[in-house]
């Protein structure tokens, strides 16, 4: 069930001719800036085009055809709607510097979506520019840095991070020019408080935090973390990707965080597209607003405007060449819209009920909880030591095995604190049809690996392609065709 | 409740497994204090039909004015198939092919992708995407700062004429890693950068050289001798390309004597639509030697256990969920889908297509040029030669030229004179293959009637 | 289980280091890990030549889940990295306290050498590490 390359269905001269223009232009490029040389691609018809990108499709696992339970990245139903509107020909032609007397239409959906994404994070102030999460992170810490700056205080170079934190935290301290002190967490979940009374001082920019946790756990103390770290002049850092446990019901404005970064991809059912393109919209408090990325869409007596260095003379800058990524900005505004005010708390209702549920039924079918006696936010932490120990069988396992059970494998090996562990987040828009079927899996998988742990080990079987050789992938590099 | 498919049965045969009695209860760990009131800012839910209407109705009040923009994103002819690929459920609600054997179409797909801008920019290795042209020229500093065993000095030196918001995210990005930019001036009259603007920074320490290829004013770079001496004295070349000008200009890895070192640039023109700012994607090729300090996702082909052909990432040591502070980069997340759209866009127009693309496009802006410029008020800024855009001289201030313009449907250009003071009343124009003679004749008959309106703005 | 040979010095981030008859110190990592980091990939030796500190980092292992960096144990000047870690990084793997030695170092002060863990002590500390 091979498909073969592009390059190998290629044949010289074959081309899409409807798709470019046919008339042979001849430019005046002079001759020591011409190519000489024929560029690597593909040379196939429209069909075979279409056919050849139709059936790699077609092996790819999806939230459109398999339930898709990655804990920390929320595999919700990505509505067609948002597609669909976003793509109307005056959003999808419009150029990104043509003028805003052109533009209010789309100025006014990204607007609103600034205030409604206040409204439910009880935050000051939003910017939909950072492009991703990481970036979100990037202008969070960046702002931090600037505010500690501007008021002299130069010390402040420190961002404390917990352990279980995703990895992208670390790497955005550095990035800012910040070193990173790591904090542990409680066997509870918790963050071990009087680890952080150590760890602050006059050296500490901010904390990074997400809640619930990447534990998968609600910090119930997170107002004393707040002022801990508040008293002792760092500012606080809200890590949005776990957003969905919580949407309506709590909001880290009022929770003390001064500035967050939300995961629209994630929170905001826009599209995952095999790897982006996401966003990472931040919002601040209000002490934080003077340093929001730019450009940030404003309300001028009825008329919608692009704000500027000149509105945010101390702004951190710009991010991106253009306002970031608008098309997912407007899957996410049109989402919203159709969720509405009722519908924001019934996502984190029903995502935190199948949680609880999914967790329920494992742990009643004997799979040891990594927190057990803690309620579950959107997602929860099993682990498989226990059947490393008994069967030799590991997490890897078991997620390969599910694959041939026809479900994507839930996180594995994050949060790097627990063992052989799998970090499952349902979503909200499963049904619960689908968990039971997930709950069966997992039973008929265990009693395989008791029976049979060879069999596990050498899964998957039915897809495309068996277990990869990556180490092989690492040391005989091959990242791209070259012809024969 | 849209999106959400429980009963009430469901719902009471849930919680009874969990052992819950409401669904409140689940939250009970969650301080009181902290719950949130009602969301009285956010309005009422709308309906699918309702919030379409809204939407078409918001859409089709922008328009679509006739569009003479570039200044970094090309309106292009997007082929139909290619978002009727993309947007398959398949492609678009698939993740990150982080479990291999369940994503073998993106891994696949991706690794054709790396195929293909290798060997059109001239190098060995690409990686799987990065935000944007711009985000990609401040990552391939912070790479040549770690790929450069032997400068110290990080800095960096960049055109004037290289894009300005690029020059912007620059200093956003990469200054808060001890990078110094340095900035190049560019001959007035050519419109370039020129070699006898390096000669200061001989004998210097300095870490690379930036070069725009075409630069931000549409102008042909001189790259070869630039290349040259920066190799010369020591300096890694860092190559910003327009993917779709490659198809006719010399690629970075045959520049010089020995090519760029790593190329990066702006991936919008290959198949993704203008779509008011973006999602677009970053692409960033380099050298073998270099691979290891690449940020971003990179695919690589390997075998399976029966010996078969499959594709999976590599190289995921470097990368933020494993490195963590030593990361090359944080990024997680990229623009998967808009690499799907550029690889099938170039698999429908081919090397023979993408060279009309762009060779069609020169010559549009050419007849751009010429109509323009016979309107009088305006002439040609640079005389250096050019790929699809031109900055033009006007008698007086841009902004209100290009709001009258506006009035009449046409999008005319972009107003460069607050980010190139010295210039004057500059405007940067650009026509592609989506520009017909009709269209230019549009523009330059509109163009004389609004600088024929005398006092105007 | 791990193999701890009983006339090495080690290192609590698990380097090892011998004492050469030339006065030199070979250095490498331990048996535990290259169990935890797996199939090494690619291995970064530092250059004949380079001044180091001790606790500096200075050579980079990357297996398929991990890249660790390597660090030295005593001050002084590299006098050799293992050149054939470049084409068969699974040498470490193989033969971590032989054939996959990464680094030889001048020592500038040998009583260093003296102060690192020896084998028992770097014993109680994996035992202690793997609760």
């Amino acid at each position: 069930m091979h498909e073969k390359l592009i390059f190998e269905h290629s044949r010289p001269g074959r081309s899409a001719e409807a798709q470019y223009p046919l008339d042979e232009a001849t430019p005046a490029i002079p001759a020591a800036l011409r190519r000489t040389s024929m560029p690597l691609l593909p040379e196939v018809s429209e069909l075979q085009a279409v056919r050849h990108f139709t059936r790699l499709s077609q092996l790819n696992f999806s939230i459109d055809t398999h339930f898709y339970p990655l804990g920390s990245c929320t595999m919700k139903y990505n509505p067609r709607a948002c597609n669909q509107y976003a793509m109307l020909p005056g959003f999808l032609g419009r150029h990104p510097l043509a003028p805003e007397s052109t533009g209010q239409g789309v100025l006014q959906c990204l607007y609103e979506l600034q205030e409604m994404l206040k409204e439910v994070t009880g935050m000051r102030g939003v910017s939909l520019t950072p492009m991703a999460g990481a970036q979100g992170e990037f202008a969070g810490v960046a702002m931090i840095r600037a505010y500690h700056r501007a008021r002299n205080d130069l010390a402040r170079t420190e961002i404390i991070v917990p352990d279980a934190a995703h990895g992208t935290n670390p790497a955005t301290a550095t990035m800012c020019g910040c070193t990173v002190k790591e904090i542990a967490s409680l066997p509870n979940g918790d963050i071990d408080l009087d680890e952080l009374r150590r760890a602050v001082g006059p050296q500490t920019a901010g904390i990074m935090l997400t809640n619930p946790s990447t534990l998968g756990v609600f910090e119930r103390r997170i107002g004393e973390v707040a002022g801990i770290v508040h008293e002792a002049g760092g500012l606080l850092y809200y890590d949005g990707a776990n957003l969905n446990a919580i949407l309506g019901k709590v909001r880290p404005g009022d929770m003390g965080f001064d500035v967050i970064h939300m995961n629209l991809h994630k929170t905001f059912s826009t599209p995952h597209g095999g790897g982006g393109p996401g966003s990472g919209a931040v919002g601040v408090s209000e002490r934080l607003l003077p340093f929001m990325p730019l450009p940030v869409v404003g309300l001028d007596g009825g008329h919608y405007r692009w704000l500027g260095a000149k509105d945010l003379p101390q702004s951190i800058g710009r991010l991106s060449a253009y306002m970031g990524n608008t098309g997912v900005l407007l899957r996410a505004y049109v989402y919203m819209r159709m969720l509405g005010r009722e519908g924001m708390h019934r996502v984190s209702e029903f995502a935190t009920l199948n949680s609880n549920y999914l967790m329920a039924r494992l742990s009643a079918a004997g799979f040891e909880l990594a927190y057990p006696g803690r309620r579950a936010g959107h997602e929860f932490i099993i682990t498989l030591r226990r059947e490393a120990r008994d069967y030799g069988t590991t997490a890897m396992d078991f997620a390969k095995r599910l694959l041939d059970y026809g479900f994507h494998a839930p996180t594995t090996y994050f949060p790097l604190l627990v063992p052989e562990c799998l970090l499952i987040e349902p979503t909200e828009t499963e049904s619960k049809q689908e968990l039971d079927a997930f709950v069966d899996a997992m039973i008929a998988i265990r009693e395989e690996a008791q029976s049979d742990p060879a069999k596990l080990k050498g899964a998957p079987y039915t897809l495309p392609v068996r277990r990869l050789d990556d180490v092989r992938a690492a040391k005989q590099l091959d990242l791209a065709w070259k012809a024969a | 409740m849209p999106f959400i498919p429980h009963t009430a049965d469901d719902v009471r045969d849930m919680l009874e497994a969990i052992g819950a009695p409401t669904t409140e209860a689940l939250f009970d760990e969650i301080p009181a204090e902290l719950r949130a009131k009602s969301l009285g800012g956010i309005p009422a839910a709308l309906s699918e039909m309702e919030v379409g209407r809204m939407m078409l109705e918001r859409a089709a009040s922008d328009g679509l004015p006739l569009n003479f923009i570039g200044a970094g994103a090309y309106e292009h002819h997007v082929p139909a198939a290619v978002w009727a690929i993309v947007t398959r459920g398949e492609f678009y609600s698939a993740y990150t092919p982080y479990q291999a054997e369940a994503s073998q179409g993106t891994l696949q797909l991706l690794y054709e992708y790396q195929s293909m801008m290798s060997s059109l920019t001239g190098m060995a290795a690409s990686n799987a995407s990065l935000y944007d042209g711009a985000t990609a020229v401040a990552e391939a500093c912070l790479m040549a700062v770690r790929a450069h065993r032997k400068s110290k000095s990080q800095r960096v030196l960049v055109p004037a004429a290289l894009n300005p918001a690029y020059r912007d995210v620059l200093h956003s990005i990469a200054g808060n890693q001890n990078l110094a930019f340095e900035l190049l001036p560019y001959d007035p009259k050519g419109g370039q950068t020129t070699v006898a603007s390096l000669e200061k920074y001989r004998g210097a320490d300095i870490t690379a050289l930036v070069i725009q290829q075409p630069n931000f004013f549409g102008t042909l770079e001189d790259v070869d001798a630039l290349t040259d001496w920066a190799h010369q004295a020591g300096m890694l070349v860092i190559a910003v390309v327009n993917p779709v000008s490659l198809a006719v200009l010399k690629p970075p890895g045959e520049w010089g004597q020995n090519g760029a070192d790593i190329v990066c640039g702006e991936g919008q023109p290959l198949g993704v639509p203008l779509s008011s700012g973006g999602p677009y994607f970053g692409f960033m090729t380099t050298r073998m030697e270099h691979i290891r300090q690449m940020p971003g996702r990179i695919v690589g082909r390997t075998v399976d256990l029966d010996g078969k052909t499959g594709f999976t990432l590599t190289l995921q040591a470097r990368e933020q969920h494993i490195r963590r502070s030593k990361a090359t980069s944080n990024i997680c997340t990229n623009q998967g889908l808009l690499v799907t759209a550029a690889t099938i866009y170039m698999s429908l127009v081919g090397p023979k297509g993408l060279a009309q693309v762009a060779a069609t496009s020169m010559e549009r802006a050419s007849q751009l040029v010429q109509a323009l410029i016979r309107v009088p008020g305006v002439r040609l800024a640079f005389d250096g030669p050019r790929f699809h855009e031109a900055v033009l001289l006007l008698d007086r201030p841009v902004r209100g030229v290009l709001e009258a313009l506006a009035a009449r449907g046409i999008v005319g250009g972009c107003d460069i004179s607050a980010d190139y003071p010295s210039l004057g009343n500059a405007l940067l124009v650009c026509a592609t293959e989506t520009r017909t003679p009709r269209d230019i004749e549009t523009y330059a008959h509109a163009l004389a009637e609004v600088m024929q309106s005398a006092a105007a703005a | 289980m791990s193999n701890v040979p009983a006339d090495l010095r080690f290192l609590k981030s698990h380097e090892w280091a011998r004492l050469e008859a030339d006065g030199t110190i070979t250095v490498g990592i331990s048996d535990h890990a290259q169990q935890a980091l797996g199939d090494l990939v690619f291995v970064e030796a530092p250059e004949a030549g380079r001044q180091v500190a001790a606790g500096e980092a200075c050579a980079v292992v990357e297996s398929v889940k991990a890249a660790s960096d390597v660090y030295s144990p005593v001050g002084g000047e590299v006098v050799a990295g293992n050149a054939a870690l470049g084409g068969q990084p699974e040498l470490i793997n193989q033969d971590p306290y032989g054939a996959g030695w990464i680094m030889r170092i001048r020592p500038a002060d040998r009583a260093q050498f003296a102060a690192l863990l020896d084998a028992k002590a770097y014993e109680a500390a994996l035992a202690a590490e793997t609760h």
